[in-house]
């Protein structure tokens, strides 16, 4: 196979319009949450994944990646900056221990299956000490990363730049690699939503796991089976909106933040002719044919019914239908909580898909009162 | 007991005045010094919070003039647009068919200095990828509002006068107040 042919294929397939859709059909094939999936998830030999071979095949391919990219001319740039070393870290890390939960997890599940208890049972349960067995592991890793502190700053420069000029501003801005996540959900949201809003979500969605799950099974123990929805929507949250956002970030977005395939020429003046809309443009110029009403809330009236629909009729009318038994499980309070956190969450990518497919800019746009959604 | 109960009488028991001492304090004393001792706190809390608070104002500030002269009318070609007062004074001059006027370069999504890219004739921002026509009107990308426009007259010298200090919004309906674009 032609190497160059690899490329712009990858290239292609980078898109976030692809890589993320792609990403996303196949999450639930990866991590199924229901008995369907979980068919079709055996049957496809997708569950090899979660092997000693499959951890195996996923460093490789990592690694193949990096390698082809590192003598790629264009890449090369991207891959070698000092700012970008952590994220080469972060994937094989992230790759390394996802796998090593979920290999632990199918291992449990068989044996559960099986009627055995899990792995877990079988450790000795002799005492072991915070001092010294704990604390002496503890002090060895942290020598061990102080070594690796060392080397690091010392092979490689630190990433500063020139002084700050305000007419030059760097092109593309990123933000520090940990953020770059963040910064993705900034160009689909306004600040408050996604700088401040979001953010508050995430943690105090993540604090609020333990008094939302009331699964009493998987406690201490790694298993897929007898959690598979939470792990599904967790990981979903997490490798995909933000993980692979950073991964976005870092590598396919380049000047003018436009997006660019990882084997791709950074062409400053690369073109993308879009013209973004508001619903409330979309409602009275394109669908009534007439001016906008200068009336803010009759203007956004339409994205205000939508949001309204989104976030509160849409769990009323999941609580008495699909989600039934969710309800009896969980209680209102829970059960309105986990809504609104998941919904607001499966906000990030539906805005994402409405700009890419429709330009759209803002559901609700009153600029007069800093207030877009 | 009893013996050992008053021979061991509270030499330095609280409350206990023994009369020949010199370091036993007068309750009126203990007010004067007590009162010595308010003030002087008091002098140098207040003395510090006075420093710090005077620090904040510096003697010399290096910023640029909030108003600023950018010459004559004839000196912007028309569809043009003029990055010569980006770095000083924040705002970029543009001439359009029939005005003049001058944009603030802060983007109104997070506050990026975007660029201007000449060839694809407009503002671009670097940081998510908002996108402004030459006029400051937003287009792509994130920005929820366009570009905010300075106040601009002519001087008495006839020379084109920028004031920082007033900004128009597009979305109050401001772009149409006369001092917000020069006719030309």
């Amino acid at each position: 196979m032609n190497l160059v042919a690899i490329k712009s294929a990858i290239d292609a397939l980078s898109a976030p319009t692809i890589s993320f859709t792609i990403l996303t059909v196949i999450f639930p094939f990866i991590f199924p949450p229901s008995d369907w999936f979980e068919k079709i998830h055996r049957k496809t030999g997708l569950w090899r994944m979660w092997t000693k071979p499959g951890g195996l095949i996923g460093m490789i391919l990592i690694t193949a990646f990096f390698v082809i990219g590192y003598f790629d001319v264009y890449f090369n740039k991207t891959l070698t900056k000092a700012d970008n070393f952590p994220i080469v870290l972060m994937i094989y890390s992230m790759w390394f221990l996802i796998w090593l939960g979920m290999y632990k997890a199918y291992r449990n599940d068989i044996r559960i299956e099986q009627g055995l208890k899990p792995e877990e049972y079988n450790d000795p349960d002799d005492k072991v000490l915070v001092w010294p067995d704990l604390v002496y592991i503890e002090f060895i890793a942290l020598i061990l990363f102080q070594v690796f502190l060392i080397v690091w700053s010392i092979l490689v420069a630190a990433p500063i730049e020139e002084p700050a000029n305000p007419a030059a501003t760097p092109n593309p801005s990123k933000a520090p690699w940990y953020f770059l996540g963040l910064q993705e959900m900034l160009v689909y949201y306004d600040p408050w939503i996604a700088g401040v809003l979001l953010p508050t979500f995430i943690i105090v969605g993540l604090m609020a796991i333990p008094y939302l799950d009331i699964n009493k099974k998987g406690d201490g123990y790694y298993s897929f089976k007898e959690r598979r929805v939470g792990i599904f929507i967790f990981m979903y949250g997490w490798v995909v909106l933000w993980l692979f956002l950073i991964i976005i970030g870092t590598f396919f977005r380049g000047p003018n933040w436009n997006f660019f395939g990882p084997f791709e020429y950074w062409d400053t003046h690369k073109v993308e002719a879009l013209t973004n809309v508001n619903l409330s443009e979309i409602l009275w110029v394109k669908w009534l044919n007439q001016g906008l009403p200068s009336n803010i809330l009759i203007r956004e009236s339409l994205g205000f019914i939508v949001t309204g629909l989104y976030l509160f009729v849409l769990p009323v009318i999941l609580a008495k239908t699909y989600l039934k038994d969710m309800l009896a499980a969980y209680g209102p309070t829970r059960f309105v909580t986990l809504m609104i956190l998941g919904l607001v969450m499966l906000a990030l990518p539906i805005k994402m898909y409405l700009r890419w497919i429709f330009n759209l800019q803002y559901i609700i746009a009153i600029p007069e009162w800093f207030l877009n959604i | 007991m009893s013996e050992s109960k008053s021979s061991a009488a509270p030499r330095a028991a609280v409350g206990s005045v023994s009369k020949g001492r010199k370091t036993s304090m007068e309750r009126r004393s203990f007010f004067s010094w007590l009162a010595v001792g308010w003030i002087a706190f008091v002098g140098v809390t207040g003395g510090f919070f006075t420093v710090i608070i005077r620090f904040l104002f510096p003697n010399v500030l290096f910023e640029p003039p909030q108003s600023f002269k950018i010459g004559y009318p004839e000196d912007f070609a028309p569809n043009s647009v003029d990055i010569r007062y980006k770095k000083e004074f924040n705002a970029w001059i543009v001439r359009d068919d029939e005005s003049i006027f001058a944009l603030s370069t802060v983007c109104t999504h997070l506050g990026c200095t975007p660029n201007w890219l000449a060839t694809d004739n407009k503002f671009k921002c670097p940081c998510h990828g908002s996108g402004f026509r030459m006029t400051g009107i937003h287009f792509e990308g994130p920005a929820p509002r366009p570009l905010e426009r300075f106040k601009i007259g002519i001087a008495d010298d006839g020379q084109i006068l920028v004031d920082k200090t007033k900004s128009y919004k597009w979305e109050k309906g401001e772009w149409e107040n006369k001092d917000s674009s020069l006719k030309v």
